[in-house]
């Protein structure tokens, strides 16, 4: 019990810093020149999109060591941080739109990061739906962990199917030498909303495990079905 | 000493397969037959004047090799399960790896029949020449083949023991279809269009890649899918 | 030939082993019995390595390749004839059929009609050629009785006497202590994952064995 209540906190607290950093977002950085106020959902969106498939590396990582060591933590980390990253994925996939309306003019493209969050988001929905399906606690853990490493072999795949295709997309700007700077203030801006991020990850991770520990123990006592 | 067992046993499995799927015919005619309805509706799901047959077959073509597969791969473990017979295969003195090489082998046998009613059909009804390519179109559609069997083959092992298998199936095997998918489309639009062989070197080697990783993949999991 | 050493093993919270050890020599037969649930099966799976058990260990001489299993199922294939059916058996253990083995068992006649053409009675029967196809020196038997009609019944009783009498061990599992005595040289009997009794049969009969059971598991 006590470790769902920590997840609430830091979950709460990451919720609380978000606002904080779109306060800080809407007040303080630039209005970017072509894009105006649309613009400002990136401080939502590349945070989300980067921890989206941060998280199935993740998956894909704890599924591999679950299958050597059999530990059920592992197990349990790779559910949660599924959930976790259907989540993320979702934020990615409603906020695209959002932006693509007034600046591309269309709600959806097949652009090549657009189409690849979305497999993303499928991967992590087959996976979740593999683990409803299964009903022995063992036998699911096996089979998640095949899947979650197909599907983190998956991920270069992908990458490299999806940009083959001409894309509209605004390129990366952080972390590429040699281009125009972004203002400071909004660089800064944007780091504090992946270091939000990173806790709002800790934060579901932490309350989910939890959760899925519990259910666990519910089903081993024989008190629930599963869902 | 351990490789020739292995593909020895893998054989074995694989001929054993195709006997009972000989025996019964069942599987394969209905999906021949389904290869034949997928065409007809896509003649008739199009508008002849708007798009020129040339630059649809590639996608007609894949679309039905696709949902094709997924309805052949569902069957490969289903025998296994009546009479509990897997846990025979599990019990003698072989490979993991080697039921799954023999269900893949198998499967790759039963696909690429469709795949045989199926070029020509494609040939005959939307008037596309195909002889003049038909070695690199068969490369193309090997690489392809392969890739997405090898997956298809692992997720049937598992899907089959889950409840709704045959809808799981179609939506874990999907995401992992495309990207083979996607560079076979590409590369046999270029094939039927005329365009030199170097243009689609690329498209080949990206698909030899998805094979290598994802057969490697398979035999090394199929094994955690069946040990308790 | 067989050994087995301090096996543990539970699915979730359940133990289906807690501690199990035993040995059976050449031309012994162990036969356990036990209520439904007390982790028979488990056991036989992890003596045939079909389960890893999670602490302890199983060893029998010649591995898997030793090893014949007859359980519930028949594990046959219904649109394969009898003898493919054997034939594709015996060739995952690099071995030939033994030639007597359809006369055996009174098969010879319907060795050319697939499976699932037979009746229920013959199925059972090629289910029990099926395991010994390869003429294995360990039999694991689950419940092998469970649905057997007469003919099939005294061909496995015949074929299991002489099995042992050609000095091969047989562990065998079933809850009706009817069942398995006559043929069992120890008796071990399972609650709970344990064994609460193992001990030679020491020319106990069936009621002997069934009473010695009711008091062990009540």
């Amino acid at each position: 019990m006590r470790m769902v209540q920590v997840g609430r906190w830091i979950t709460a607290i990451a919720l609380l810093l978000l606002v904080g950093v779109y306060l800080r977002a809407l007040a303080y950085t630039p209005v970017e020149q072509s894009q105006g106020l649309a613009q400002k959902i990136f401080y939502l969106h590349v945070p989300a999109a980067i921890w989206a498939e941060t998280a199935m590396i993740l998956v894909g990582l704890s599924s591999a060591f679950y299958l050597f060591t059999k530990d059920p933590r592992l197990d349990r980390f790779a559910a949660a941080s599924a959930e976790v990253g259907t989540i993320f994925c979702a934020i990615v996939l409603t906020t695209g739109p959002i932006w693509g309306k007034p600046i591309w003019g269309t709600w959806w493209t097949w652009d090549a990061r657009l189409t690849f969050t979305l497999f993303l988001f499928l991967l992590y929905v087959g996976y979740l739906l593999l683990r409803s399906a299964v009903a022995d606690p063992a036998m699911r853990a096996r089979y998640a962990a095949v899947l979650g490493i197909c599907a983190m072999c998956e991920v270069p795949f992908i990458h490299l199917s999806v940009y083959m295709f001409p894309t509209l997309h605004p390129m990366p700007i952080v972390l590429q030498p040699g281009r125009p700077k972004l203002p400071g203030s909004m660089l800064s801006t944007w780091l504090m909303s992946l270091g939000v991020f990173t806790l709002l990850y800790l934060g579901f991770m932490v309350q989910r495990y939890a959760l899925s520990y519990l259910r666990e123990e519910l089903e081993a006592a024989g008190e629930v079905g599963h869902a | 000493m351990r490789s020739p067992n292995l593909l020895r046993h893998a054989w074995a499995v694989a001929s054993k397969d195709l006997l009972v799927e000989f025996r019964s015919r069942t599987a394969i005619l209905s999906v021949a037959v389904f290869v034949v309805l997928v065409l007809v509706v896509f003649n008739f799901g199009r508008d002849p004047t708007a798009v020129s047959n040339l630059d649809l077959a590639p996608s007609i073509l894949w679309v039905t090799f696709t949902f094709a597969a997924i309805l052949a791969l569902n069957r490969a473990f289903q025998l296994e399960l009546e009479n509990h017979a897997l846990e025979g295969l599990l019990l003698a003195p072989i490979d993991r790896s080697s039921i799954y090489l023999g269900k893949l082998i198998a499967n790759l046998v039963f696909v690429a029949t469709i795949e045989l009613i199926g070029v020509p059909l494609l040939a005959l009804f939307f008037n596309v020449l195909v002889l003049p390519y038909l070695a690199p179109l068969i490369a193309v559609i090997a690489l392809a083949t392969v890739g997405f069997v090898a997956v298809g083959t692992l997720f049937s092992a598992m899907t089959v023991r889950t409840r709704f298998a045959e809808l799981l199936l179609p939506v874990l095997l999907l995401p992992f279809m495309i990207p083979p998918l996607s560079w076979a489309v590409l590369a046999t639009g270029r094939l039927l269009a005329g365009r030199p062989l170097s243009e689609i070197a690329g498209w080949l080697n990206m698909l030899a890649v998805y094979d290598i990783v994802f057969v490697t993949l398979a035999v090394m999991l199929f094994p955690a899918t069946v040990n308790e | 030939m067989l050994l087995a050493e301090e096996l543990r093993h539970s699915f979730g919270a359940v133990r289906a082993l807690d501690d199990v050890s035993f040995s059976v020599q050449p031309g012994q037969t162990l036969a356990v019995f036990g209520p439904n649930g007390a982790g028979k099966t488990t056991l036989l799976k992890v003596l045939a390595g079909l389960i890893q058990p999670q602490h302890g260990r199983a060893q029998v001489d010649g591995g898997r390749r030793a090893i014949g299993w007859i359980g519930h199922q028949p594990q046959l294939y219904g649109q394969l004839t009898v003898r493919e059916n054997l034939r594709f058996w015996s060739s995952l253990y690099d071995a030939q059929p033994p030639g007597d083995l359809l006369t055996r068992l009174g098969l010879e006649e319907h060795a050319d009609r697939p499976v699932r053409a037979l009746s229920r009675g013959l199925v059972q029967r090629v289910a029990i050629a099926r395991a010994l196809v390869h003429d294995p020196t360990v039999l694991l038997l689950d419940e092998p009785f469970t649905g057997l009609d007469r003919i099939a019944a005294e061909a496995l009783s015949r074929l299991l006497a002489r099995h042992a009498a050609a000095g091969r061990a047989t562990v065998l599992v079933t809850h009706n202590v009817e069942e398995g005595t006559g043929l069992a040289t120890h008796v071990a009997f399972m609650r709970a994952g344990r064994f609460v009794h193992f001990a030679p049969r020491a020319g106990r009969g069936p009621e002997q064995v069934g009473e010695d059971y009711r008091n062990a598991i009540a």
